[in-house]
């Protein structure tokens, strides 16, 4: 059946609603016809990551939408941008580049979306529900939503996200489909040792294994824990997107359509099952190392941008002690969650450690990080995966543990001991 | 759903052949200033996409890469055209974005898995409107 709009859609594209709505619905409904959409779907919000600059495309869309009068018609949140509006004093780039940064900005909150800025808009109050069309974009948030929300957004790119904003529509294919969201790939983690499935590193690195292997399929993990945090299938997910193109995974016993294997298969047989083995692991971990110098330059955690948990955890292994003088310690957040820790007091703590938090923006992103002597060593494995093309460097991933130790000694150090037989 | 031959933009192209052996990302694996790939983990890193028509087994990675392809499109330092084996919308997205700018038209195509292993052996290859590809 060919893509068939309804009586509104139409309108929108003959131009009742304006020259940039009609622009709008051009770019909704010839994705949705790739996607072999029949129809199109009412989203009950957005994500929207165009307002990163990334040369004058970027700007000239946003613009002809501004110019025509468009405004979005569902709640739209902000994805990182180019700059930290709440840091300037971080930015080291050209002034070129700021300046275009900041039209974005102004461009998209202008148009009525939220000033959040973050890649992480599930870390925040209003988030959609299970079953819910959405029309994200940003990869990690794209696969959070889908599976750890239950909420429904296929893998959108930058233009289609506020495309979507503006017309309140999508198209009726992919991830929207129950069809679709039924996992075809099993990862059976059940032979991994305890000890590994017990670090908080176990996650993306099985998120790294798993995009390499799948591309855009589904997967389906099983033989992990019940009920595991947030902030782990985040970096699951974050990993499987940067590694691959997974814009959904289940994980048997803590996502909302895998109560069990068979809920998440849909009652069909898997198309392949792979066993997972510590070895798998230990090669992830390695793929995102490109360097064993012992020699660290910087260090930063926040790829997706850290939660309130996350904060937590390092202010505990930080216990009071300083960043050694030769290395810098950044964390990326959004605004949202930067308020919570400023409540509970952290903020001072960690400030006094030496921390540098960075807002509205990533440090792989944007020109922050000063010049790095050394190696830079991360616990996010979407961070290491871009970091040497994006920056010119080497990276190292560690547990946010090792991260930390390594910060305070000044030079990296890895746990290696619970790798020993891997 | 199988992605067997399909034009997912349609328009003509001639051009060298670029076989990406692995999936890419746009964003992060492309430098938009050059069009040099910049992605170390990629297995033709630093290779130049200006002007060749890009064989590539798929998407991967950033909604960002939507921007990017219509950057590079609009600097004129993209790709003549894109062959896939399996359908990638966050690319069509930036080259739909590219015809509404800029009139700048990009054909991509996908190509089953017979069709996508002959063209690895091509050294260029022409792109036809009806979604037809010749070698030569």
């Amino acid at each position: 059946m060919p893509l068939t709009l309804d009586d509104r859609d139409q309108a929108l594209l003959n131009g009742d609603g304006g020259p940039a709505a009609a622009l709008a619905m051009r770019i909704v409904s010839r994705t949705a016809e790739v996607m072999r959409a029949e129809r199109l779907v009412d989203i009950t919000g957005a994500h929207i990551d165009s307002c990163l600059y990334n040369g004058q495309a970027s700007v000239d869309f946003p613009k002809r939408l501004a110019d025509g009068g468009a405004q979005v018609v569902v709640p739209a949140t902000l994805n990182v941008s180019s700059l930290d509006l709440i840091h300037p004093e971080l930015f080291r780039g050209d002034a070129h580049t700021a300046s275009q940064g900041r039209l974005l900005m102004e461009l998209y909150e202008g148009m009525g979306c939220q000033p959040t800025f973050t890649c992480a808009p599930y870390q925040q109050d209003n988030r959609p529900n299970v079953g819910e069309h959405v029309a994200w974009a940003e990869s990690n948030a794209i696969v959070f939503a889908n599976s750890v929300l239950g909420a429904r957004t296929h893998r959108y790119g930058d233009f289609l996200d506020i495309s979507a904003a503006i017309t309140g529509r999508a198209p009726l294919a992919g991830l929207h489909l129950d069809a679709n969201r039924r996992a075809t790939v099993v990862f059976d983690v059940s032979a991994v040792p305890e000890r590994l499935i017990a670090l908080d590193a176990f996650y993306p690195l099985l998120g790294h294994h798993i995009g390499k292997r799948v591309g855009k399929a589904v997967p389906v993990v099983v033989g992990a824990p019940n009920h595991v945090a947030e902030h782990l299938l985040k970096a699951l997910g974050a990993a499987s997107a940067a590694a691959g193109a997974v814009g959904m995974f289940h994980l048997v016993g803590s996502t909302p359509e895998a109560p069990t294997l068979d809920a998440a298969l849909g009652g069909e047989r898997a198309a392949e099952t792979s066993v997972v083995t510590a070895a798998d692991l230990r090669l992830a971990r390695d793929q995102l190392t490109t360097s064993t110098s012992s020699k660290l330059g910087v260090v930063s955690l926040g790829t997706p941008h850290y939660s309130v948990a996350e904060f937590g955890r390092v202010v505990e292994a930080l216990d009071g002690r300083r960043v050694h003088p030769s290395v810098r310690l950044y964390i990326n957040t959004g605004r949202s969650v930067a308020n919570e820790i400023a409540l509970r007091g952290w903020i001072p703590l960690l400030e006094a450690s030496g921390v540098q938090i960075v807002t509205d923006t990533c440090t792989y992103i944007t020109p922050i990080m000063e010049d790095i002597d050394g190696v830079a060593m991360t616990d996010s494995a979407k961070w290491a995966y871009y970091a040497p093309g994006n920056l010119g460097v080497d990276v190292a991933f560690g547990s946010v543990e090792d991260c930390i130790e390594s910060a305070v000694r000044g030079e990296i150090v890895r746990d290696e001991g619970v790798w020993a037989d891997a | 759903m199988p992605d067997a031959e399909r034009v997912l933009m349609s328009g003509e192209a001639r051009g060298p052949v670029l076989h990406l052996e692995e999936p890419i990302s746009f964003w992060g694996g492309l430098d938009p200033w050059s069009g040099t790939i910049i992605d170390q983990a990629h297995p033709q890193v630093g290779e130049s996409i200006v002007g060749r028509i890009l064989l590539l087994p798929s998407g991967r990675g950033s909604s960002s890469g939507s921007s990017v392809l219509t950057e590079v499109l609009r600097a004129g330092i993209g790709p003549a055209g894109i062959v896939m084996r399996h359908a990638d919308e966050i690319l069509v997205i930036g080259a739909l974005a590219a015809e509404e700018l800029y009139d700048i038209t990009v054909p991509i195509f996908t190509v089953d898995e017979a069709t996508y292993g002959a063209l690895t052996a091509a050294d260029a290859i022409v792109m036809a409107p009806d979604g037809t590809i010749t070698t030569g």
